[in-house]
C-alpha cells in the first residue's frame, strides 16, 4: 500500500483581484496618485503665488532658462530664414504698388516737413506782431505782404492784402513785430500799397531813444544797399553814438507816422566835413527782404484788429 | 511600447512641442493666441498609452511648461491643467476604445478639441482663482474659444504624429486589457 503523498486535488482557488489591483492591471492611476498629483499642483501654485519675488520657483525657472533658452534661440535662428521666405517672394505688381504707396507717403511727409517750418515762422510773426501791439499800445489791423515792387522801378513798395474794407486809408503807419515798415500811400478796396522807409522818397521823423534828440530818417533806396537808412539830427552839434536806438517821433494827428515805433539803431557815424554836420547810418530792425505779417495802425478796434493787451 | 523607448518618445515629443510652441508658432499667432502643442501632445499620448502614464506625462509636461523661459504665471497651473487633460482623455480612451484598434482620425480630432477645451479652461479657471493675471472672465472666455479653435486646426497634424510616435512598436499595446485566461472549470 502506498501512501498518496500528492497534494489532494482540489479545485483551483478563484482569485478575486481587489479593485486596486484591477485598476493597476488596466493601467489606471490609483486614487492616491491622483490626489498626490493634484495636491502637488495646488501646493506649487500656493507657494509660488504667495511668496512673490523670492519664490522657490524662481531659481528653477532660471535653471530652465539656462537650458531651454539656448535651445529656443537655436530653433529660432534655424526657423527665421524659412519664415522669411514668404516675405521675399513678391510679384512685380506687388512691388510696383509698394513703390507707389511709399512714394505717395514720402511726398506727403515732405510736404508736411516743408510746411512745418513755414507755419512755425508764420506763427512766430503773428506772435511778435501781437507783442508789438502790446508794447506800442496801438490798434493794429493785421495784413500779409502779398507783392513786392520790382527794383527796376527804383521804388521800394510792397502790396498788403488789406484795403478800405479793413478801414485802411493812405498815410497810416505800417509796422511788424520788429519795428517800423513804412506807410500806406494808396489803398484799393482789398489791397494797399506801402512805401517802405528805405525808399528814397521816404522821410520819417525820428528821435534817438535815449537822448530824445530829433532828426530825420531818410531812405537810401535799394534793398541790397549796405546803408539803407540815414539819420540826420536837427541839432548839428550832437554826435550820434553807435548802438543808440531810434524811434519814430510821431506826426501831428498820427499821420503818416505814429510815435514810439522802433526804426533801427545807429550803426555807423560819418562826419560831413563840408557841412560840419554828422550823418548816422541806421540799421533797421525790420528785415525788408522777408516781410510777411505786418500790422497797420488804425485809430480804433474792429473785427480782426489786434488790440493792445489782447494776447498777453 | 514600454519603459525606456516610451520615455524617450515622451521626452522628444514634449521638448519638440515646447520649442515649436514658443519659437515657431508665435509667427503664426492669431491675435496672440498660439496653439497648445504640448497639450495636444499629451492628448495624443493619452490616446495610446494607459491613463496612469498619461496623467504623469501631463503633469510633467505641464511642469515643464510652467518653468520654461517665457512663462511668468504662477507655477503649477499648466501642470494641473495638463494632468487633468491626460487623466480625462486617457480614461475616456481607455474605457471606450477597443483595445487593439488604433484611434480613428475623427476620434483624434474630437479628443484634441475636448482636451484643448479642458486644458485651457482649467488654466483659465486657476488664473481666475489665483487672480494671476487680473483678466476678466469675458476676455478669458474669448481667448479660450480662440485657442480651442486654433488647437483643433493644429490637432489635425499634431495628434496623429504623437499617436504615431507613441505606438511605433508593433505588438500589444500596454494600455489594452489583457483578456484573462479562460477559467478552467473545476473538476
Amino acid at each position: 500500500m502506498s501512501l498518496d503523498t500528492r497534494p489532494p486535488r482540489q479545485a483551483p482557488v478563484r482569485k478575486v483581484a481587489t479593485a486596486r489591483e484591477r485598476d493597476e492591471e488596466r493601467g489606471l492611476p490609483s486614487r492616491s496618485l491622483l490626489v498626490a498629483l493634484v495636491l502637488a499642483c495646488v501646493a506649487l501654485m500656493v507657494v509660488d503665488a504667495s511668496s512673490g519675488d523670492d519664490s522657490p520657483v524662481a531659481p528653477v525657472r532660471r535653471l530652465a532658462g539656462e537650458v531651454l533658452g539656448p535651445a529656443q534661440a537655436g530653433v529660432s535662428n534655424l526657423i527665421n530664414p524659412i519664415l522669411g521666405i514668404p516675405d521675399a517672394l513678391h510679384t512685380n505688381g506687388d512691388l510696383r504698388d509698394q513703390i507707389r504707396d511709399l512714394e505717395k507717403a514720402n511726398q506727403d511727409l515732405e510736404r508736411q516737413a516743408n510746411g512745418a517750418t513755414y507755419n512755425q515762422h508764420r506763427l512766430e510773426e503773428w506772435d511778435r506782431l501781437a507783442a508789438q501791439a502790446n508794447s506800442t499800445g496801438y490798434f493794429l489791423a493785421p495784413a500779409h505782404v502779398v507783392g513786392n515792387g520790382s527794383a527796376q522801378s527804383f521804388s521800394n513798395t510792397v502790396t498788403i492784402d488789406a484795403g478800405t474794407d479793413a478801414g485802411l486809408r493812405p498815410d497810416m503807419t505800417v509796422l511788424n513785430g520788429d519795428g517800423l515798415v513804412g506807410r500806406i500811400i494808396s489803398v484799393s478796396s482789398h489791397t494797399s500799397t506801402v512805401l517802405l522807409i528805405i525808399d528814397a522818397r521816404s522821410t520819417v521823423g525820428g528821435r534817438i531813444g535815449d537822448t530824445m534828440e530829433n532828426g530825420m530818417v531818410e531812405g537810401r533806396g535799394g534793398l541790397s544797399d549796405d546803408e539803407p537808412l540815414d539819420l540826420e539830427l536837427i541839432d548839428h552839434t550832437i554826435i550820434p553814438q553807435k548802438g543808440q536806438p531810434v524811434v519814430t517821433r510821431g506826426s501831428e494827428g498820427g499821420a503818416p507816422y505814429v510815435a514810439g515805433v522802433p526804426i533801427g539803431e545807429v550803426s555807423k557815424v560819418y562826419e560831413e566835413l563840408r557841412l560840419g554836420t554828422y550823418r548816422a547810418v541806421l540799421e533797421p530792425y525790420v528785415d525788408f527782404t522777408s516781410l510777411y505779417a505786418v500790422g497797420v495802425v488804425v485809430p480804433t478796434g474792429g473785427p480782426g484788429v489786434i488790440e493792445p493787451g489782447a494776447f498777453e | 511600447m514600454r519603459g525606456t523607448s516610451r520615455l524617450v518618445a515622451a521626452l522628444i515629443t514634449i521638448f519638440a512641442a515646447l520649442l515649436l510652441q514658443v519659437t515657431v508658432f508665435p509667427h503664426f499667432a492669431w491675435d496672440g493666441v498660439v496653439p497648445d502643442l504640448v497639450l495636444l501632445t499629451v492628448v495624443g499620448a493619452a490616446l495610446v498609452t494607459d491613463p496612469r502614464y498619461a496623467t504623469l506625462l501631463g503633469f510633467s509636461a505641464g511642469l515643464l511648461l510652467d518653468i520654461a523661459p517665457p512663462a511668468d504665471h504662477v507655477a503649477g497651473r499648466w501642470a494641473l491643467s495638463l494632468m487633468v487633460v491626460g487623466y480625462v482623455v486617457g480614461r475616456l480612451a481607455h474605457d471606450h476604445q477597443s483595445a487593439s484598434a488604433r484611434p480613428s482620425y475623427p476620434l483624434m480630432l474630437v479628443t484634441g478639441a475636448a482636451g484643448a477645451f479642458i486644458g485651457s479652461s482649467v488654466f483659465a479657471i486657476t488664473g481666475l482663482l489665483l487672480r494671476d493675471p487680473a483678466v476678466g472672465f469675458g476676455e478669458q472666455l474669448q481667448v479660450v474659444v480662440a485657442a480651442v479653435a486654433y488647437d483643433v486646426l493644429v490637432a489635425l497634424v499634431v495628434v496623429p504624429v504623437t499617436v504615431w510616435a507613441f505606438s511605433r512598436e508593433p505588438g500589444p499595446r500596454p494600455a489594452q486589457v489583457t483578456p484573462r485566461a479562460p477559467r478552467r472549470a473545476p473538476a
